[in-house]
């Protein structure tokens, strides 16, 4: 079993940063201070109770609908035989920790960015390297590689989610192009593309996710409701396209409507941080990975948790998780090295994937679902198929 | 300074200024609750109203009203604390000693109060005298205490250093400054209602999930089961893929048989049109396709209307004005050259909306034409000679049997970049095409 080295600061800035487009409501004062101090607590404890009530009454509704559960429902289901993958491909040439990747649509070149500061695309078939930025501040935590595959968007601790074009002129520098998109007050969690080169979806650690057209840089939509730093967040693919899931460090995975800003369902049964939410492919459910060391499945229709992955030998958070392309399969990269691939609907566990020396922060499958990637700590990604 | 510095009258502006806090105070003395005694007056014989006399007393009382007044919210803002009993903020007419309050801890330069600073020095009152806190500031503690959770370590670490620090320093300044702080913290602690704005988000999102319909989950889970089954031929992890895995055997046939558009598509791609109404218009070929066969049925104005609703809802921003006009010409307007068929309600609904377009001011319409093909259409489709026909001359690609000499490997070859499939596009028409071309724009000062 590998040893650990254990760092306390895994997550930067995870210090409560307050919203900030919230003003503090700087209480009047009074002569009473006192009795101000009292209504406040009062209200506060009423507001507190009727938060509780109502949500043990959503959890009595949710489970009354509750008659089966996956893993009966599977049993008529074929079990999965040998599972053999390999690391295909290694791609060397980041200087630290690779942090986050994303996959092109033409199903073969990748973006990637490390702890240094270094966007990197590359052609994960021939491993070349093709494009290379170098951004203004260290721990870039997202980047997405646009629909058009002409630009892509990184952004992290400089609190920005930028656009990069991507230029084929060798001496051309790429950050001379660059354009700052988004603006939260803390920093950049993730980031993804919605349909188009047009618009980008963020989440910051300052609580909010945020909708953003990228030509103009103005702010389409914001979307508050988590209570602490928001982590991830996945797109629906979905035949109306308006939704998408975000997980955060309150231990919720909110579904929002993109149009109106507001939250539509809420799900808190994890039992830490939330570092990473994907979408079933057929947009019926999503899968979570936890701090807890546990993956979830959330169904939308039936509004509720379905299925748990883990196992007592799993100790690390999940960092990441992705599907394969019939959803039959759910691949969670750990921090223990390792990668677990699951049984969606059987909820075992199929194989265990070894390779990376250090933690994998980043797992994504390839858009035709031929591979996957993952990054890690021991700055390589690795393609598997 | 500006140019005319006279004011109406020929005074200068800034003792206009002064004047006019005098007539301030003077409408405040003649308040009727708390102003000047005012009796009637008698002069010689005429009785005047609203005279004084003992004027000097008068005002001096006045005066010294407000001098208490605004004593007591010196001390009460914390400009001026006690030093007896540092807890009550209030001025005393005894002895006791007051101090004034460091610049370094006004409430103006020290706004707003961190949550942060404000659980160390609640950290650092607890490790001092363990139960000297009070009650409110005892579940103040514990409140913080939950919510940055995350930070406690370096909470009362800071704690302590500053405690090590000040025991350093000599006993009177040590008072000194635990007194200007502990002032501080009572006018300046950070407010609970924060907290209450997200209890309050927090309900009414529960409130709104109260009222959803839910689906049973026996026939929830029975859809995962039959997607994963629908799509297993599909997913090259489970099956494999046809002719081989690209990433294994390292050739790219399978990719070059997928390619957007190619003279046939393979079996398995064609099939996939006949999951779900979404799987078809997602792929460009099948869109294709569904075109030329709504053509044949007189309907392709639905098709086209989608697609550039579409379009404006993920197109730009500035671009969204024009769009919304052109699709009103052409598909809804009387009498419109590709007039689509819609509802009166929706039709009526949109048509208000075009008053003030916005990006998704056609979502009713084109959910409406949407739905009307996949109810329709799609189905039809999936029956006609066109979609058999070509379901028949698709290609089931052979699998490539492997290499003979297994340490061979085969020459990886790279293929264009999307990037650069625009650039020529770009130069071919002589400007950046529509939606979907971030930053190919050659105008590009003005973005950065």
């Amino acid at each position: 079993f590998p040893k650990q080295t254990f760092s306390l600061c895994c997550k930067p800035f995870r210090c409560r940063s307050l919203p900030a487009r919230r003003k503090y409501m700087r209480s009047p004062l009074v002569p009473e201070m006192a009795t101000q101090e009292v209504q406040l607590n009062e209200t506060l404890s009423h507001l507190k109770t009727e938060s509780d009530t109502l949500k043990t009454k959503l959890e009595e509704e949710r489970a009354k609908l509750h008659d089966v559960e996956l893993h009966q429902v599977a049993e008529k289901v074929d079990g999965l035989g040998q599972f053999v993958m390999k690391t295909r491909r290694t791609l060397k040439g980041h200087g630290n920790k690779v942090l986050c990747m994303d996959w092109c649509k033409d199903k073969r070149r990748i973006v990637s960015s490390s702890q240094d500061g270094k966007v990197i695309v590359w052609d994960a078939f021939t491993t070349n390297k093709e494009h290379a930025v170098t951004m203004p501040c260290t721990w870039v935590m997202a980047c997405a590689y646009a629909p058009s595959g002409c630009a892509v968007a990184c952004g992290g601790l400089d609190n920005k989610c930028s656009v990069y074009p991507l230029s084929l002129d060798k001496n051309e520098n790429l950050a001379a192009k660059k354009k700052s998109v988004a603006m939260h007050t803390n920093y950049l969690s993730a980031c993804s593309f919605t349909n188009s080169d047009m618009q980008i979806l963020t989440s910051s650690g300052d609580g909010t996710c945020a909708l953003w057209d990228v030509e103009s840089g103005q702010l389409l939509q914001s979307f508050h409701g988590h209570a602490a730093d928001v982590l991830c967040l996945d797109l629906a693919p979905s035949e109306t396209g308006n939704t998408f899931v975000s997980g955060g460090c309150d231990k919720k995975a909110n579904v929002w409507d993109m149009r109106s800003g507001q939250c539509i369902q809420s799900f808190e049964t994890h039992e830490s941080d939330i570092n990473s939410v994907r979408y079933y492919p057929s947009g019926d459910a999503f899968a979570s990975g936890s701090d807890d060391a546990t993956c979830r499945l959330y169904d939308l229709r039936a509004d509720r948790e379905v299925a748990i992955y883990s196992k007592e030998s799993i100790i690390f958070g999940v960092s990441s998780v992705d599907f394969s392309l019939s959803g039959r399969l759910l691949f969670g990269g750990y921090n223990d090295y390792t990668i677990n691939v699951w049984d969606v609907l059987k909820g075992t566990r199929v194989s265990i994937l070894f390779g990376h020396e250090n933690r994998v922060s980043t797992l994504r499958v390839s858009p035709d679902g031929t591979a996957f990637c993952s990054g890690s700590w021991d700055h390589t990604l690795r393609t598997w198929a | 300074m500006t140019i005319n510095t006279l004011a109406k009258g020929g005074w200068d502006r800034e003792q206009m200024a002064c004047f006019r806090k005098m007539e301030k105070v003077i409408v405040a003395m003649q308040d009727p609750d708390m102003g000047m005694k005012m009796r009637n007056q008698r002069l010689l014989i005429t009785v005047i109203p609203h005279a004084m006399t003992g004027v000097l007393g008068e005002l001096l009382l006045w005066c010294l009203t407000e001098a208490v007044h605004l004593s007591g919210m010196l001390v009460r803002y914390g400009y001026i604390y006690p030093l007896k009993e540092p807890r009550s903020l209030v001025l005393r007419p005894d002895e006791s000693p007051y101090r004034f309050q460091t610049p370094y801890f006004w409430t103006s330069t020290r706004w707003p109060a961190s949550e942060l600073d404000y659980a160390i020095y609640l950290a650092k009152k607890n490790i001092r005298k363990q139960g000297e806190l009070m009650e409110y500031e005892k579940e103040r503690y514990s409140l913080l205490h939950k919510r940055i959770n995350h930070t406690w370590d370096f909470v009362v670490m800071q704690a302590r250093e500053q405690l090590r620090a000040s025991k350093q320093r000599r006993k009177a300044d040590r008072i000194v400054l635990e007194c200007q702080e502990q002032a501080y913290w009572l006018i300046n602690r950070p407010p609970l209602t924060l907290c209450a704005f997200c209890l309050c988000l927090q309900i009414e999102t529960c409130r709104r999930a109260l009222g959803r319909n839910r689906v049973k989950s026996s026939i929830c889970l029975e859809g995962f089961v039959k997607y994963s089954e629908q799509y297993q031929n599909h997913d090259p992890i489970m099956q494999g893929c046809l002719p081989s895995n690209p990433w294994i055997s390292d050739d790219t046939a399978h990719w070059t048989m997928s390619s957007e558009i190619v003279p046939t598509p393979t079996r398995l791609r064609v099939e996939r049109w006949s999951f779900s109404f979404m799987e078809l218009l997602k792929d460009i070929m099948g869109m294709r396709e569904f075109m030329l066969y709504l053509e044949k049925e007189f309907s392709a104005e639905n098709l086209c209307f989608w697609q550039a609703c579409e379009d404006i809802r993920h197109g730009e921003s500035s671009r969204i004005l024009e769009k919304v006009e052109d699709i009103y010409k052409n598909f809804l307007a009387p009498g419109a050259a590709r007039w689509v068929n819609i509802d009166s309600k929706t039709m009526d609904k949109t048509l208000q909306g075009l008053r003030h377009p916005h990006r998704f001011v056609m979502d009713d319409a084109q959910m409406h034409i949407y739905f009307l093909m996949k109810k329709d259409s799609y189905p039809r489709y999936l029956k006609s000679d066109l979609y058999k026909n070509m379901l028949a001359k698709a290609i089931v690609p052979q699998e490539t049997k492997k290499s003979v000499f297994p340490f061979m490997r085969r020459q990886r070859h790279s293929s264009p970049s999307p990037a650069q499939a625009v650039i020529q596009v770009t130069e071919e028409d002589g400007h950046a095409k529509g939606a979907g071309r971030a930053g190919t724009n050659s105008a590009a000062g003005s973005h950065v």
